[in-house]
């Protein structure tokens, strides 16, 4: 069962990093694992839905500014990360629905999503007037939303607990890990298969006796709520959020992490955004002069050399190395 | 009535000025087995594409076990029961034989389709190669897996469109006998260009022109109308391989 052997190793790995990290690199791995999150729900409809959307930074944004605009005003983040979830899988199935039931190509939903994103861009960009309030929450533009509070752990009947830096580190890294086993069994499990089938070959699947159309709006809606959860998280790591979310740079952020690590692999989301914003530190902290040249010339190496990700090629490696034959390919029982 | 399973009356599909099917009415009784004929351009392919929702009528009405389908989507006529078997292997070449299989046998039978899919690696031939990804098989082999697909789906109308092409002779003959095992629990349409095939799985023939019905009989009868023998069979048909 190497399969479980590896889940153990990934929670013991977890659970013993804060007795060896400094408490900023664990504030640092947090954030990592937020995105990691970002990156799993593209993985999702990109990778098993073989549907490539750039409109994951509108959801992380969606579930960010909803986690605030309810935490301000309620006090209660739990109930402010389940409103972002909500609020993110509520934009992404009336995107889903009007795209998917209208029979949008491709190409055409990857443009779409991208244009949603830089619209909300815009639109909150324009929010900075004080008058641009949601009760006792102020959008504040450019300028971002301010006071947003911490995540906190509430049980009925006490004063709520603010997480410390280390338990939020928990926090999160449990739900990274929850996400990876759930999303991993979706796409096991029949749903996945019909799924598989579907990116495929659609007509095909389609005259087998299957309405692609609300699969595909089923796995986006997910997909769009792991963002939001990601995008809720963020804004109670950081007690800010700002329209930046939604640029043109972080929309394909989340693509590069996922290309990096390796479509269609789940964990290679993971493992990509780890690598990549790692580098990313790096080249911020040691005296590189041209640091998105060095990054940029760092990707470019890292895609030519694995086309298909880190993860996949690493297997490739190990397999060679052990001597294993492959295992029968995708889904194959 | 209770025997006809497919009716479609006054059908017609245009493409722009082109009535690629033109007000056919068409009759198929339970438990037959038809073979459809025709030049190319006939209208084979559209009536097919029709049947199966991939394109909606222009005009007319298809009746599919007394349920008017005429504007059902493809996945609700495939669930009503009709499967299609495409010209080309239309497989899924990543997946493995097993998992094409169980993929149609799970849209009409969800939790029996593990046994269903067992009994029909067994049909086909091709237990030794059902972990094998399906393109990796040869042409033969993969029409076998889009036949046993057919299978597995157990539709009531089953549509073959040129079963035997690319075959082999010694396939084709494989194949004539599983059409009339297929046809023992399923109605069938086969579109064929091979004239020694549609004489060996003995049909009922009907002739396709320009959209609508030109003929209709058993394979002697076709070839005894002048007619037909003018537009389709005027060249004796070629010997196969």
């Amino acid at each position: 069962m190497t399969a479980w052997a590896l889940w153990a190793v990934a929670v013991a790995v977890v659970a013993a990093l804060p007795a060896v990290l400094s408490p900023f690199q664990i504030v640092q791995l947090t954030v990592f694992m937020i995105y990691s999150l970002l990156a799993l729900s593209l993985d999702l409809i990109w990778g098993f839905g073989g549907i490539l959307s750039f409109g994951q930074a509108a959801f992380f944004g969606v579930g960010g500014y909803v986690y605030g605009i309810v935490g301000i005003n309620s006090g209660s983040t739990t109930l402010a990360l389940i409103a972002g979830v909500a609020g993110a899988a509520g934009l992404a199935a009336l995107l889903g629905y009007f795209t998917f039931y209208g029979r949008v190509g491709s190409m055409y939903f990857a443009v779409i999503t991208l244009t949603v994103t830089l619209i909300l861009h815009q639109v909150m960009g324009t929010t900075a007037d004080p008058r641009y309030a949601v009760g006792q929450a102020r959008l504040g533009g450019y300028n971002g939303m301010t006071n947003i509070p911490s995540l906190a752990l509430e049980v009925p009947g006490r004063a709520p607990l603010t997480l410390d830096p280390v338990q939020l580190f928990y926090v999160v890294g449990g739900l990274l890990l929850l996400v990876l086993a759930l999303t991993r069994a979706l796409v096991r499990g029949s749903f996945g298969r019909v799924l598989a089938a579907i990116r495929e070959d659609e007509l095909r699947t389609e005259l087998l006796g299957y309405d692609p159309r609300w699969r595909k709006l089923v796995t986006f809606a997910i997909s769009g709520s792991i963002a939001g959860l990601a995008g809720g998280l963020f804004a109670g790591w950081g007690n800010f959020m700002n329209p930046q979310v939604f640029s043109m740079f972080q929309s394909a952020l989340v693509v590069i992490w996922v290309m990096v690590g390796g479509r269609s692999t789940l964990y290679g989301a993971v493992v990509g955004t780890l690598v990549v914003q790692s580098l990313t530190n790096y080249l911020g902290t040691a005296s590189v002069t041209y640091t998105t040249v060095a990054l940029g010339t760092a990707l470019v190496v890292i895609v030519l050399l694995f086309p298909r990700g880190l993860v996949p090629a690493i297997e490739g490696a190990v397999r060679r190395v052990s001597g294993r034959r492959p295992p029968a390919p995708e889904f194959a029982r | 009535m209770n025997d006809v399973v497919l009716q479609t009356r006054g059908l017609v599909k245009e493409f722009g000025g082109l009535r690629a099917v033109n007000s056919l009415d068409f009759t198929l009784r339970r438990g037959e087995l038809r073979c459809v004929i025709g030049p190319n351009g006939a209208g084979k392919s559209t009536l097919f594409k029709l049947l199966t929702g991939q394109l909606k009528p222009t005009a007319g009405t298809i009746h599919f076990k007394g349920l008017d389908v005429t504007r059902l989507l493809p996945h609700e006529i495939a669930r009503a029961g009709i499967g299609i078997k495409f010209q080309v292997p239309r497989v899924y070449d990543s997946l493995s034989v097993t998992e094409n299989l169980w993929l149609s046998a799970r849209s009409r039978h969800g939790a029996a389709a593990g046994a269903i899919v067992d009994r029909v690696l067994a049909e086909v031939g091709l237990v030794e190669r059902r972990t094998s990804p399906v393109g990796h098989l040869s042409h033969g082999d993969r029409q076998w897996v889009e036949i046993g697909m057919v299978l597995t789906s157990d539709p009531d109308l089953v549509l073959l469109d040129e079963p035997t092409a690319g075959m082999t002779h010694a396939e084709a003959r494989r194949t004539a006998d599983l059409v009339r095992e297929i046809n023992r629990r399923a109605t069938l349409i086969v579109v064929e260009h091979d004239m020694d095939f549609v004489r060996s799985i003995a049909g009922y023939v009907t002739v396709l022109h320009r959209g609508a019905v030109l003929a209709e009989g058993t394979m002697d009868e076709i070839r005894a109308n002048d007619v037909v023998r003018d537009i389709y069979l005027g060249k004796r048909p070629r010997a196969r391989r």
